[in-house]
């Protein structure tokens, strides 16, 4: 079906509001992402019709609601290509999925004298709950891999860092948060299980951006977050591989991850339960069930083609601006644009932006090494789109960004 | 399109914010302290040479940041000169009242003169998000007044 993104904006009530007497020109969807009236809908109805706690009551509301709950892990399964639904894990959000691979599967299955392959370009997300599981003491070392100038990841050092066989996980973004890099993800399976290694992939911004398939990329665990997707906030994914939720010991304990408690013993629920101690976010999940359900009838096929025409039209419309110097210039990139303009500081450019009813992001969007990888003191600005983003927009933010630097002259 | 930003960026502010007055080192400093805006990254150390009376005899400052953090780095490294450390810390309070409400009703008359020149950053109240950018060095003031080392605007 063809692509009809002014119909598509009709579904996201957010974006017929006007900021400070402007239409709003949302260009930060790569923080979080505007929600469809589908999705805000299915979420009030499960509230006013099918809301009960989940796995527990024997009566109509709980059993409904569990239906629901589970039905979005199918959703779920779907949607990545997953083999089994088991493999879905409910998290808060991907900080909270990788921390989860970092706690249980980095402390229980990683041994001393392993490593951990990050990149250079990891949002803190993928950074600093290696950098905690590396200071514990326990032997992990931690390698970073470098990225080149165009900002793409350095295949040549990867391979470098991999060739002691020490490297036990990789754990490396699927698409940057700032460069609008995408990696080759399936290149990267190769190296690590080449090299003895398990994968993780953080797909926070990939997801959103293109078709992700578990089968046809042969990752060992993979994160994304409901909210850049068009859900709610409160739910993200972690996908692992069964066999690895065996060996994983629970991360967190409470209730409904058991299958058996005395007070001198306890035996684990099986996977995925295991890891979603307490109840859940049963809201979130039929909201992130709606989300996957409209992306789906677009279909994410035809939403990575409208971005690749967005990507390239911005790519042509901010290299004509004069003075503005774009941070990374990769060739396979999705929809991100984080830049510097002359002199002016990202916040100044942020505000004024902002008076023009444009939304976007300044300073370095949790990526600080990346920015000072690039030599950026301070920070950028950043610009990111979603399914909803016409070129119109982009048109506007180059007209927006070319009067700011008279402005700032 | 930008029109009524002049509220925020007034010429005073583009000004100090282009060429920010007293912007080096003071060697024989008597008081440093950093200002740390972790949000964005802003930093700036600022040097305060004491009096034999304990008055402010020289203010310096440098670092990076935004027109807004410059220009009232630069603005307040004019206007303490001369000040008591207890005038100091009042124009400090009074000035943190204008940048989060756009008014001090309480100033009173004291420092009138004083608040007059930093009257431009009271634009500064209607962007929340800006607010910390105005008042970093000032916080990083009474950081140094009080022989403190380290100030954040978080």
């Amino acid at each position: 079906m063809s692509f009809d993104v002014a119909r598509i904006r009709r579904d996201f009530p957010i974006l017929q509001r006007k900021i400070r007497g402007k239409p709003l020109v949302f260009l930060d969807s790569g923080a979080s992402a505007q929600k469809p009236r589908q999705v805000i809908e299915a979420m009030v109805h499960c509230m006013e019709e099918r809301y009960a706690n989940v796995h527990r009551g024997a009566y109509f509301l709980s059993e409904a609601a569990t239906e629901a709950y589970e039905a979005a892990r199918g959703a779920v399964a779907r949607f990545i290509h997953a083999g089994d639904p088991r493999e879905v894990i409910f998290t808060g959000n991907s900080t909270a999925a990788i921390n989860l691979v970092a706690h249980s599967w980095g402390r229980g299955v990683l041994r001393p004298g392993q490593a951990v392959l990050i990149s250079e370009m990891e949002h803190h997300a993928n950074l600093v709950p290696w950098q905690m599981l590396r200071d514990e003491g326990r032997g992990i070392e931690l390698r970073v891999a470098r990225v080149t100038d165009a900002g793409e990841l350095d295949l040549e050092d990867v391979a470098a860092k991999l060739a002691d066989g020490k490297v036990g996980l990789v754990a490396i973004t699927h698409m940057s948060n700032v460069l609008g890099t995408v990696t080759p993800a399936e290149r990267l399976v190769q190296m690590a299980h080449a090299a003895g290694a398990k994968i993780l992939f953080d797909g926070s911004q990939a997801a959103v951006h293109r078709p992700v398939d578990m089968q046809a990329l042969g990752a060992d665990f993979y994160a994304f977050t409901g909210h850049k997707l068009y859900g709610p906030t409160g739910i993200g994914v972690l996908w692992a591989r069964l066999e690895h939720q065996e060996r994983m010991p629970p991360f967190m304990g409470g209730g409904d991850m058991i299958s058996m408690v005395t007070i001198d013993r306890v035996e684990w629920a099986p996977p995925p339960a295991k890891f979603e101690a307490g109840t859940p976010p049963i809201v979130e999940a039929v909201g992130l069930h709606a989300a996957i359900d409209y992306v789906s009838v677009i279909g994410m096929p035809a939403i990575e083609a409208h971005e690749r025409r967005l990507v390239d039209h911005a790519m042509r419309r901010l290299s004509d601006i004069e003075g503005l110097d774009l941070l990374g210039r990769a060739q396979d990139r999705g929809g991100v644009f984080a830049f510097s303009l002359d002199k002016a500081h990202a916040h100044d450019l942020a505000t004024l932006l902002d008076r023009a009813g444009i939304a976007v992001r300044a300073g370095r969007h949790c990526a600080e090494p990346l920015h000072a990888r690039f030599g950026v003191e301070g920070g950028t600005v950043r610009a990111s789109f979603g399914l909803y983003t016409t070129e119109g927009e982009v048109d506007y933010l180059a007209e927006a960004l070319t009067k700011a630097r008279e402005f700032f002259a | 399109m930008f029109d009524d930003l002049r509220d925020l960026y007034q010429e005073v502010i583009l000004d100090h914010g282009r060429r920010p007055r007293n912007f080096r080192r003071l060697e024989d400093a008597d008081r440093t302290a950093r200002g740390d805006n972790p949000m964005c990254g802003d930093r700036l150390e600022l040097f305060l040479k004491l009096a034999p009376d304990g008055s402010i005899a020289d203010a310096a400052f440098q670092g990076r940041g935004c027109a807004i953090s410059t220009a009232s780095a630069s603005l307040l490294t004019e206007t303490v000169k001369g000040k008591s450390a207890e005038q100091a810390h009042a124009l400090s309070d009074h000035f943190r009242a204008l940048a989060m409400t756009g008014a001090c009703p309480d100033c009173g008359e004291a420092l009138s003169e004083e608040m007059e020149r930093l009257q431009p950053l009271s634009g500064v109240h209607e962007f929340p998000s800006r607010v910390k950018c105005a008042t970093l060095a000032w916080h990083t003031l009474n950081a140094a007044l009080d022989g403190v080392k380290e100030a954040s605007s978080e």
